[in-house]
């Protein structure tokens, strides 16, 4: 009894002095930083919706973009949309599957060798090259001898998903535990097989949302596309020949006029964009979230 | 009053009864045929020598355990028998094993050809991010078999062989990652055995578990030995006494001079001479716990 009553209690609160007046700091800063991140992103996409939400409409995204004096209720971006569409999606088929099998290669083939090596330092070294480069490469080596087309822009858009493809699936793939490849490997798989149907499963949510995203960041690309496909304002369904445009081309040639119709018109471009943009993250989230299914 | 404590050991060593317990003493008198070969087998990573001159002989419908101190090289030694360490890079073996009287190491041999007969499961339990149904049907599935009907009776016959197909039946369609470790490790013999291989190597295949889902896995590997041949590594020498009819013992040989350590077979019998009347001192000093 008594040797229970003299025991000390342990204290159990929290600390006090330095340690509690840090642990405050660091947390304040912490929110601060959030709040200036948040900041300049929530004025973005609210200028943008307040400057474009007006003029969106069914008839605005359909309709043929008219001559920069005319008036904001006057023809849409129809074209830039079907632009954007095409020559993004034609880029997609392009970059994804090659980036996906560069990866592939990369991380369950190639080992460290020295080909390996060689195009994982190059991929690396792509992601950095500057948007606007990827443009002028595809103008000298295709526009110059074939000329404009949305294939040309999706050359363009393509060279720039390919390193954020591979890298993206790189990552992924290295994330597979090499337990499951021996698992497989011990009922006699060959290397084939256990890429197929052990590596690539387990991976394949993040890459489709890697993929995803590379997608999203060529759709909203300009300088790339500069010098590819001229950026006309008549529609062009034909994406392997002829000039075309696109949103981020519409947006650019729209935000340099100086009549009001035209600078609405680029708005509503841009907040199109801005959708676009988000639809494809939600997708990726989605499609991520769906293949996490058996990996709870 | 000796009679029923001399019981009690014999039941702690052997957890058979009796009626199956003679088979098994006959087939260790006349062992059944030679199932693995091995001769000077040494094994490199890189430019260590991990394992230096193994030679011993595996037989067929046994249960063979490989014990010893962290470092011996037991793992290393049961991965040459599958060519599972072919896939770690550097990795190279000399001398030869054979097989069934083949060579595992010649030329013209394919790995996938051999890992189809000598199947094995991992320390760790490695059950694939699928179903419960598509971990079993996997190995039947990538070596040929796409009939609903026979895969769906393979699913149950490995599942049952496993003791795992009252505990998942319901749940099939699960996913495989949801199962606890000593289940995990349960699918993972049921996915070896669905293909119905010859020989199953397990590396230390209760490590990670309890002691009642090792003492299930314990007893599932007594009931298939009869068809299977298994040799297991294990750090648990009395899980060897229990379920093993021949133990490897495996040590680290240090060389002063070049400052190196490779794994060598110290000594390699039946299990109850190994443990009680072992012929090496140092099998003598691991066994009776004086070395670690």
């Amino acid at each position: 009894m008594a040797v229970v009553a003299e025991q000390q209690q342990p204290d159990l609160r929290e600390a006090k002095g330095w340690r509690r007046t840090s642990n405050r700091i660091a947390t304040a800063l912490m929110v601060i930083a959030f709040v200036l991140v948040i900041v300049p992103l929530g004025f973005v996409l609210f200028t943008v919706i307040a400057k474009g939400a007006s003029i969106i409409s069914w008839s605005f995204l359909t309709s043929p973009i008219p001559p920069q004096v005319l008036p904001a209720n006057v023809g849409g971006i129809g074209p830039a949309v079907l632009g954007t569409i095409e020559i993004t999606a034609l880029a997609t088929v392009l970059a994804v599957p090659l980036g996906i099998l560069g990866a592939i290669y990369l991380n369950e083939y190639g080992g460290k060798n020295w080909l390996a090596a060689l195009i994982g330092f190059f991929s690396d070294v792509m992601t950095g090259v500057p948007s606007i480069i990827m443009g002028l490469f595809i103008f000298s080596i295709w526009v110059l001898h074939f000329g404009y087309s949305g294939l040309a822009g999706a050359f363009a858009l393509g060279c720039l998903m390919l390193p954020v493809v591979i890298r993206s699936t790189d990552e992924m793939l290295k994330l597979v535990p090499n337990s499951l490849r021996e698992g497989s490997y011990a009922v006699g798989a060959t290397k084939a097989r256990v890429t197929m149907t052990v590596v690539l499963p387990a991976a394949i949510g993040g890459i489709v949302s890697g993929a995803l995203l590379a997608v999203a960041r060529a759709a909203g690309e300009t300088a790339p596309l500069l010098f590819t496909i001229a950026t006309v304002t008549a529609a062009n369904p034909n994406v392997f020949s002829g000039a075309n445009t696109s949103l981020p081309s519409q947006i650019f040639t729209n935000a340099s006029s100086s009549f009001a119709g035209a600078q609405a018109r680029g708005w509503g471009a841009a907040l199109t964009l801005i959708v676009i943009a988000f639809i494809l993250m939600i997708t990726a989230r989605f499609v991520t979230a769906r293949f996490a299914r058996f990996s709870r | 009053m000796d009679q029923p404590e001399q019981n009690v050991v014999t039941n702690t060593q052997l957890p058979k009864s009796e009626v199956e317990m003679a088979p098994d003493a006959a087939a260790l008198d006349a062992p059944g045929a030679i199932i693995f070969d091995a001769k000077k087998v040494s094994c490199y990573y890189g430019s260590f020598r991990a394992v230096t001159d193994v030679s011993l002989s595996i037989y067929e419908h046994e249960i063979t355990a490989f014990i010893g101190p962290s470092g011996c090289g037991k793992t290393t030694v049961l991965r040459t028998l599958n060519r599972m360490n072919d896939l770690v890079p550097g990795a190279h073996v000399d001398g030869d094993v054979h097989y069934r009287g083949a060579s595992l190491y010649a030329k013209d041999v394919s790995p996938i050809a051999v890992r189809r007969r000598i199947g094995m499961v991992f320390q760790k339990p490695n059950p694939f991010p699928k179903s419960i149904y598509d971990n079993i049907a996997y190995g039947p599935r990538i070596n040929g078999t796409h009939n609903k009907g026979k895969l769906n009776e393979i699913v149950e016959r490995s599942l049952r062989q496993a003791a795992l197909w009252d505990e998942v039946k319901d749940r099939l369609n699960k996913s495989g990652l949801g199962l606890s470790g000593g289940q995990a490790q349960r699918l993972c013999i049921a996915r070896t055995l669905a293909v119905e291989p010859d020989v199953v190597l397990m590396d230390e295949p209760c490590s990670a578990l309890d002691p009642i889902a090792t003492s299930a896995i314990e007893d599932l590997m007594q009931d298939i030995k009869s068809k299977y041949t298994i040799v297991i590594v294990t750090h648990n020498m009395p899980q060897a006494t229990r379920v093993s009819d021949r133990t490897a013992f495996f040590s680290v040989l240090r060389n002063e001079k070049s400052d190196t350590r490779t794994g060598v077979l110290v000594e390699y019998g039946r299990t109850e001479q190994i443990f009680q009347d072992p012929h090496d001192d140092r099998t003598k000093a691991y066994v009776t716990g004086r070395m670690g």
